[in-house]
């Protein structure tokens, strides 16, 4: 088994000093009817072993197309790669055939979904499932794939393993069936993994098992973990860095004690003030403006502009503002940075 | 919000609030083999211009209640008090008149509009049923004052939902709840499926025209942070049963059932330098089935408190030794679990 690991292993060009992942100046649109949609402008992002980074942001920001732009499962068409490249230890993703892509997938890069029902096929048992993994990517028989299978589901906790492996996803509950998914990511052992909202279908105390079973199995494995979320309290709970996506690009990038400390972008401080905190009383929430914008019709200048208090005519005017350094490791497309870090909370 | 001090302030109670759906075998003959107890005995008091809270997991069932209250199921037994009018012993007219004081706002403000109607029509549609609160002439109006009430733009009165965002478009389901002037208004999660730029400016409408009309919410959700933000007081739901129910200061910093306790726990704090600082509670397991709950406490087979009396005996929702506010739980006892503990 371990020998075809190592064959698996080596894609061509694959150099282990090189950074885990890195994504750089990513263009990804949507040709719709409606008209091009320009959903990710631009993105940069880097992963080491063993970190978490978050990638928040509201529905539309781009961050699951850029999870699935990293996946090589981006619908094409309308979806469509326009520039930039992602790299994995030095090996360009996006110059690779479909064939050495599938190969990447599940084995060097995985990802979990959202929702667990929808993801799973319902027609096949879970252990069928869990099991093509090792018998496609692997060659096992099916005997070794069922055993195998079965210590996957021990790993991820669900009880019963043995008995519970001929069952189906509608068997589970949602909780269980999020263990599932997480076990089929991590069958292949990859050494990054994609959580795409994985746990905004669940109840607050599964979202805690969910998570400390994440936390758990990275450390174990020194895994790099992606986790797009719109969830500020489990980014944290678990990032180490941050990236908060606004219109398909990044406007802040910041280690997670930073940011929540002091942002420096006026979209991430008004999402912070924006959310009700469990442990304060008495609160005022300060409402953002507006609406996101239409990704067809993204506004020039700093696409936040109509709906930031920070606006002068700069803003306005091409070009959007540049990645400005305001720390080491720290980055803020904002004009007026030091303003907004300057700031104390409008609200408390 | 004050105190309210007589049974005057009253404005809505529930006694004893059972419903059970009947699980039956067989398509033409078919006999009840069970019942999901979806809610299973609730009292409860609502209090003019007061928000009361409702959270719990899923299956709890804190939208079945919300459908009782409004009267969109029937209760299997249970007093639902109004007014001083026990609403599902209404019929016809007098039911029809009832109605108009309790409205709903649904959660999903994408499937709750009607796509083939104008905004007018949707928000105008009460008063085609309830004829008396606006005539004919003035509805056109009324609706326009709605939606200006609401925060949309009145001119917008013959645009389609479709044409309107997700946040606008709970605007237009509140408009609607409010149509008809009710007392009180049901919400059942409505933010939950907003984004979270967007949750702000509606949480902050609902508590506007509160204030403005001396509304009174029931407010059902999962999001504890939110419910904590907008609630005066708060109900904690565990398999159709209140478990404990006090002031949003009782709840949230000093629950007293294990329940309570360990769903606090579970929510993250946006504030990574309470990261393990805080007291966490990892529940084992998952939720039973409503169809054969537990006997004695509902929450004993994922408590770590449970001893043998917690499967004998069914802790009643009161005041107990340890805790001032109603707990239902033989051992209730205070725990900080939202702060950083040293």
């Amino acid at each position: 088994m371990t020998d075809i690991k190592a064959e698996i292993d080596v894609l061509p060009g694959l150099d282990s000093s090189a950074r885990l992942l890195e994504v750089e100046d990513l263009h990804v649109e949507f040709r719709t009817q409606a008209g091009v949609a320009k959903a990710i402008n631009g993105v940069n992002l880097g992963l080491d072993p063993g970190e978490t980074l978050a990638i928040l942001g509201e529905s539309g920001c781009g961050k699951s197309v850029t999870a699935q732009a990293i996946m090589g499962i981006l619908d094409s068409p309308p979806g469509f790669v326009t520039g930039g490249e992602i790299r994995y230890r030095g090996v360009d993703l996006l110059k690779l055939s479909e064939q050495e892509r599938r190969k990447v997938r599940a084995n060097h890069i995985a990802m979990i979904f959202q929702d667990a029902l929808s993801a799973l096929n319902p027609v096949f048992s879970v252990g069928f499932q869990l099991g093509e993994l090792f018998r496609i990517h692997r060659g096992m028989s099916r005997q070794d794939a069922k055993r195998r299978s079965i210590e996957l589901l021990d790993m991820v906790k669900i009880p019963a393993a043995r008995q519970r492996i001929n069952d189906y996803p509608h068997q589970f509950s949602g909780g269980m069936r999020q263990r599932v998914m997480i076990a089929m990511a991590l069958a292949l052992d990859p050494r990054v993994l994609i959580a795409d909202e994985p746990t905004t279908a669940l109840d607050v105390t599964v979202q805690a098992q969910i998570m400390s079973l994440l936390a758990e199995l990275q450390r174990e494995r020194n895994m790099g973990l992606i986790l797009i979320t719109h969830d500020m309290g489990v980014v944290a709970d678990v990032a180490d860095r941050i990236s908060v996506m606004y219109a398909g690009k990044v406007v802040e990038e910041a280690p997670v004690l930073d940011i929540y400390a002091k942002p420096a972008h006026p979209y991430t401080k008004a999402l912070l003030e924006s959310i009700p905190r469990l442990d304060l009383k008495g609160q005022q929430l300060n409402v953002i403006k507006g609406l996101p914008p239409n990704l067809t019709r993204i506004p020039a200048g700093c696409p936040f502009h109509p709906r930031c208090a920070y606006a002068r005519d700069v803003c306005r005017a091409d070009p959007p503002p540049p990645q400005y350094d305001v720390a080491a490791g720290r980055t803020a497309r904002c004009h007026f940075w030091t303003e907004v870090v300057g700031d104390e909370p409008a609200v408390k | 919000m004050s105190q309210p001090s007589s049974d005057k302030d009253v404005v809505l109670e529930t006694k004893g609030l059972i419903k059970h759906f009947p699980i039956t075998r067989g398509i033409v003959f078919q006999t009840k083999i069970g019942a999901v107890r979806a809610v299973d005995g609730v009292d409860l008091e609502l209090r003019r211009g007061e928000t009361l809270g409702v959270v719990g997991e899923s299956g709890c069932g804190k939208s079945t209640l919300a459908k009782l209250l409004v009267g969109l199921e029937k209760p299997t037994s249970g007093v639902i008090n109004v007014r001083g009018q026990d609403m599902p012993k209404l019929t016809g007219a007098a039911l029809r008149r009832a109605r108009r004081n309790i409205q709903m706002v649904m959660q999903d403000p994408y499937t709750s509009l009607n796509p083939r109607m104008t905004v007018g029509d949707i928000i105008g549609e009460p008063f085609d049923i309830h004829p008396e609160v606006a005539p004919r002439g003035e509805r056109k109006r009324r609706v326009q004052e709605l939606l200006d009430l609401v925060g949309l733009n009145p001119e917008h009165i013959n645009r389609y939902p479709h044409q309107f965002s997700g946040g606008q478009r709970q605007r237009i389901g509140i408009a609607r709840a409010l149509a008809l002037k009710p007392e009180i208004i049901v919400c059942d999660e409505p933010v939950s499926a907003l984004d979270v730029s967007i949750q702000a400016q509606v949480i902050n409408l609902l508590e506007g025209l509160q204030d403005e009309l001396g509304l009174s919410y029931i407010f059902i959700a999962h999001d504890l942070s939110v419910v904590r933000h907008i609630a005066d007081r708060v109900a904690v739901m565990y398999l159709g049963k209140i478990v404990e129910i006090g002031t949003e200061d009782e709840i949230y910093e000093k629950p007293t059932h294990p329940y309570t306790q360990a769903l606090l726990s579970a929510v993250p704090v946006p504030d990574p330098t309470l990261r393990g600082q805080r007291d966490q509670i990892v529940l084992e397991g998952d939720v039973p089935s409503p169809a054969n709950p537990p006997s004695g406490c509902r929450f004993r087979t994922r408590c770590w408190k449970a001893q043998e009396v917690c499967a004998t005996e069914e802790p009643a929702l009161t005041t107990r030794e340890h805790s001032a506010h109603p707990s239902a739980c033989h051992f209730a006892e205070k725990r900080n679990v939202v702060h950083a503990v040293e």
